[in-house]
């Protein structure tokens, strides 16, 4: 990673943002979270009209069990036990992808290896024979209307993760709608990459330093909110 | 005995499978599934089984202890990272493993039992994982062509049968489980609690009985 946002603070101020993104829409969302970064986003949702949905069978997932509210047999899809919401229910794993696939699911919020500028993204495989393991990522992002991918602008040997052409095993073409990282908000218009938000630490040239992918900057370039 | 009494011990149930059969297991990480099959079969003489299921627990710990014996030929899944067992055993070419997405893997074991062969998903286009598989455009976007994922046995996980076999489940352990029981041949369905006729509520019931073929109580906590 970069050093230019301190390291605790990079998932935190990605997922302040995704969480910004969804509430600032003021209206009735169901969301998917990924694994990981994507995880934080509930802890900033403070909105009764967003519901998150875990694909393995739960709509209305609460805020992580803790204590004696552990149930071994109520966990999100990344294996954590969570807590139930007023109103939440259950459902078996197809009727789960029948709201994801069938585009019932406003977004998902995923990690990523790579994502190129195109928007095809990488995240399911990095081929060493060590992992083998898809879940539910590339029904994801087919099926969500809305794909954000949550993740650090670098890699943490500080390899840039906006490339031109994804080198690992690709997820989902064209898939990618909305990238968040510490230091930029990028959004997918026709296939192309466009700069809407850039983090305070860093100018557009200092950006593009660290950034494999040719991006267009957007007009209304704003300063991202940390 | 009364004609519909599906309830029998789990070594009585575990009997009914064959070596080399391809066998559906409940669950997702290691919750929600059929913890007393799954440990009479990882405790039997079965072999060459094809082991159909989301993941495979972790090394050595639920569906994970069908790996330690070299009791399976196959895996057909969707997420094996936490069990490295996995990859390093289809690494030294112990085993078979087919990746299915996720949603694809539900909706293909969801359409095995509801007579559907094939269907087409736009999970997977263009990636490793629909390479050689059929595909066709439809209003204008493309699709993979899946097939419905059959099974010899199905082993799942419920909260409460009664003795005809109606199913509830309990919060996520419900997750693949009523997929799963209408899409074998034989479905052998683990409880907490058995009931008699009547007691369970019908509009609340997942799995009707016609689909369970026997229910095994579960005495471990």
């Amino acid at each position: 990673m970069t050093d230019l946002v301190p390291n605790e603070q990079v998932k935190t101020r990605i997922a302040r943002r995704i969480a910004h993104e969804f509430m600032s829409q003021r209206r009735r969302m169901f969301i998917n979270l990924g694994v990981g970064t994507p995880t934080l986003v509930a802890n900033y949702i403070r909105d009764e009209i967003i519901f998150l949905q875990a694909e393995n069978g739960m709509l209305g997932v609460g805020s992580r069990a803790t204590g004696d509210q552990v149930d071994p047999l109520l966990i999100n899809a990344g294996r954590e036990p969570v807590t139930e919401t007023p109103g939440c229910c259950y459902f078996d794993s197809a009727t789960s992808f029948g709201m994801i696939r069938g585009g019932h699911i406003d977004a998902t919020v995923i990690g990523a290896f790579e994502v190129d500028e195109t928007g095809n993204i990488a995240n399911w495989i990095i081929p060493n024979g060590r992992q083998l393991g898809v879940g539910g990522a590339m029904d994801l992002v087919a099926g969500a209307r809305q794909v954000v991918v949550a993740m650090p602008h670098t890699s943490s040997n500080g390899k840039p993760k906006l490339v031109r052409t994804c080198s690992l095993p690709v997820t989902g073409y064209h898939e990618a709608d909305l990238v968040v990282t510490e230091l930029g908000v990028f959004r997918f218009r026709d296939q192309r990459m466009v700069l809407t938000e850039i983090a305070p630490e860093i100018d557009v040239a200092g950006l593009k330093t660290v950034t494999e992918a040719d991006f267009e900057v957007d007009p209304g370039l704003r300063p991202m909110p940390v | 005995m009364i004609l519909d009494e599906k309830t029998c011990t789990v070594a009585e149930a575990v009997a009914k499978i064959r070596s080399g059969d391809r066998i559906m297991v409940g669950g997702f990480g290691n919750s929600g599934y059929p913890e007393e099959l799954v440990d009479a079969v990882t405790e039997s003489a079965l072999k060459d089984l094809t082991i159909i299921s989301n993941d495979l627990g972790s090394p050595g710990i639920g569906l994970g202890r069908f790996l330690i014996n070299g009791q399976v030929k196959a895996l057909i899944g969707n997420y094996y990272n936490w069990n490295p067992d996995v990859a390093a055993a289809k690494n030294a070419g112990a085993i078979a493993v087919t990746l299915v997405p996720q949603g694809t893997f539900a909706e293909g074991i969801r359409a095995a039992g509801v007579g559907i062969p094939a269907f087409y998903a736009a999970a997977g286009v263009g990636t490793d994982l629909a390479a050689g598989k059929k595909t066709a455009q439809f209003d204008g976007r493309e699709y993979v062509l899946e097939r419905a994922i059959h099974a010899d046995v199905a082993l799942v996980r419920a909260y409460k049968a009664d003795r005809r076999g109606n199913l509830v489940y309990y919060k996520t352990a419900r997750n693949f489980n009523p997929l799963m029981a209408m899409a074998a041949r034989l479905t052998i369905a683990e409880v907490d609690e058995i009931v008699p006729v009547g007691e369970l509520d019908p509009e609340c019931i997942v799995t009707p009985h016609l689909f369970v073929d026997n229910v095994v109580l579960k005495v471990k906590p």
